[in-house]
């Protein structure tokens, strides 16, 4: 009973995020195309699967997913797992590499389940025709969050300013951009920012939080934040490779790569 | 009804495996390094359920719907050829799914603690709530604008490179000069504006109006205009924090 009354309060926060939207999408129909919709029936009952399919998919995160997964961020953080006394004595470097890899295959995993990125691959592969592979493209970005958390990580720990990475990082996208196969420079771009949505954001932000807060002068108001900015920058790297390493397999004269017809 | 249900199931399927490797890294960080019995393993399985039945949901209706609507919307406007209202209405887009998102709710509230802990703004409800208020119309507008452009690039086929070069040259240069509490809080905002509904949409907007304009490639020209929405946030947000 309590499940049905969560997921109808679920439904109508999904409702209320998507009303704005629906708002601009039925004014500018009605008023300004003035056309009818093809299959406007098929539509609407596919708007019911989004709203209700949206609404499931976060409650349950919520009832399952995140607190366990904030409740690991918070123990992988605690100053007793990573070994930090009182005394002053060295913590275990052992214990940050197994926050490390947490934050590496969280990022990852995360980023797999990550429902707006399905539909960006989705997309990318008909509109490529099927050159670009919906797995290929998944992982691709999902190795480049892995990466992004990690090094996020590393940041709060040994506490380097976050502006200097991400200037570094930036200056790193803009020489590859001037590499990278045309085709692919736009959907990389993009897949920066999808990569951070719903799944991701949440158990990130829960460990940035608790890394910021356990580790000796860090301040969790300056250092918890620039998770989801390392987590948007890697990607961009990441699908450039990724079409870097398709297109000079492809030149070998080994047909398409292995990665690109996955899906 | 046949196919709809082998359809679904496929689906069913797929989900399962998109989930497998989040249930995967907690199971064995729980149990191998931690060392700790997974807690109310019940709701585990529960929500695990859930979420695998959502994400199939929310699939279908994707390729079923979303997809569809936005590219019929943007061969209309194409064919309609009004440029200034497909403006209007690409900034209204990216305006209207920025303002209510939640995530941006979250991150406004949190700056607004941040700005009133470093004294940028008076420590009490009303600053604050101000305070998140205008950055969240901030946002959103950031968004609007990064929606339209995007659409224009699209229409006029610049190339995406020296857009997003100049873009991220003007994010370097205020991050040189923007107060050093904002950076975090701005860097933030750029990658929280996306949200499960309008990636689809505005995705499927780019490419159709790609597909519907002679001369323009939907690989090169379609897509592109959430890395627009992921960048503009932080140019206005640093240029928010330096007004203040």
């Amino acid at each position: 009973m309590e499940l049905v009354t969560t997921f109808y309060h679920a439904l109508l926060s999904t409702l209320h995020d998507v009303l704005p939207i629906g708002i601009v999408l039925v004014g500018f129909q009605v008023l300004v195309l003035r056309r009818r919709i093809r299959n406007l029936g098929q539509i609407v009952t596919a708007f019911v699967f989004v709203l209700i399919g949206l609404a499931l998919f976060l409650e349950g995160l919520n009832i399952a997913l995140f607190p366990l997964g904030k409740l690991m961020a918070n123990q992988l953080t605690a100053p007793g797992f990573l070994g930090l006394t009182d005394s002053g004595g060295a913590p275990g470097w052992t214990h940050y590499l197994w926050l490390y890899l947490f934050a590496a295959t969280i990022g990852f995993s995360t980023t797999i389940a990550e429902p707006a990125l399905i539909a960006v691959a989705i997309k990318a592969n008909q509109v490529s025709g099927g050159v670009i592979g919906i797995w290929g493209l998944r992982i691709a970005v999902a190795i480049g969050v892995a990466f992004g958390i990690a090094l996020g990580s590393f940041r709060v720990v040994t506490g380097t300013p976050l502006h200097l990475y991400i200037m570094a990082g930036y200056i790193l996208v803009l020489i590859q951009t001037l590499y990278a196969p045309k085709s692919i420079v736009a959907l990389a771009y993009d897949s920066g920012g999808v990569t951070t949505s719903t799944v991701t954001v949440p158990l990130v932000t829960a460990l940035g939080l608790g890394l910021s807060t356990n580790i000796p002068g860090r301040n969790p108001l300056y250092d918890g934040f620039g998770m989801i900015a390392f987590a948007s920058l890697f990607p961009i790297m990441a699908v450039m490779g990724y079409a870097q390493i398709s297109e000079w397999y492809s030149h070998r004269g080994k047909g398409p790569a292995a990665g690109k017809t996955g899906g | 009804m046949k196919e709809l249900a082998v359809h679904l199931l496929t689906a069913l399927l797929e989900s399962t495996r998109d989930l497998l490797p989040i249930v995967a890294v907690i199971t064995f960080f729980q149990l191998a390094v931690l060392r700790q019995p997974i807690p109310d393993f019940l709701d585990l399985l529960m929500g695990t359920l859930l979420v695998v039945t959502g994400l199939t949901l929310f699939v279908h209706g994707l390729k079923t719907g979303l997809f569809p609507l936005g590219e019929s919307m943007a061969r209309d406007f194409a064919a309609k050829g009004s440029l200034s209202w497909l403006l209007l209405f690409a900034f209204a887009l990216g305006f209207g799914a920025t303002v209510a998102e939640p995530a941006l709710i979250a991150v406004a509230d949190e700056a607004a603690k941040i700005a009133a802990n470093g004294g940028m703004i008076a420590d009490n409800d009303a600053a604050r709530a101000d305070y998140a208020y205008g950055l969240r119309l901030t946002v959103a507008i950031s968004v609007g604008v990064a929606i339209l452009i995007g659409v224009l690039r699209i229409i006029r086929g610049w190339p995406i490179q020296y857009l997003i070069i100049g873009g991220y040259s003007g994010v370097i240069g205020m991050t040189a000069i923007a107060p050093k509490e904002i950076i975090g809080i701005a860097y933030d905002s750029g990658g929280v504006t996306t949200s499960t509904i309008t990636v689809p949409l505005v995705t499927a907007l780019g490419v159709g109006l790609a597909s519907a304009i002679q001369g323009r490639n939907p690989m090169v020209d379609g897509f592109g205009l959430i890395a627009f929405a992921s960048l503009t946030p932080i140019i206005f947000v640093m240029g928010y924090g330096m007004m203040l």
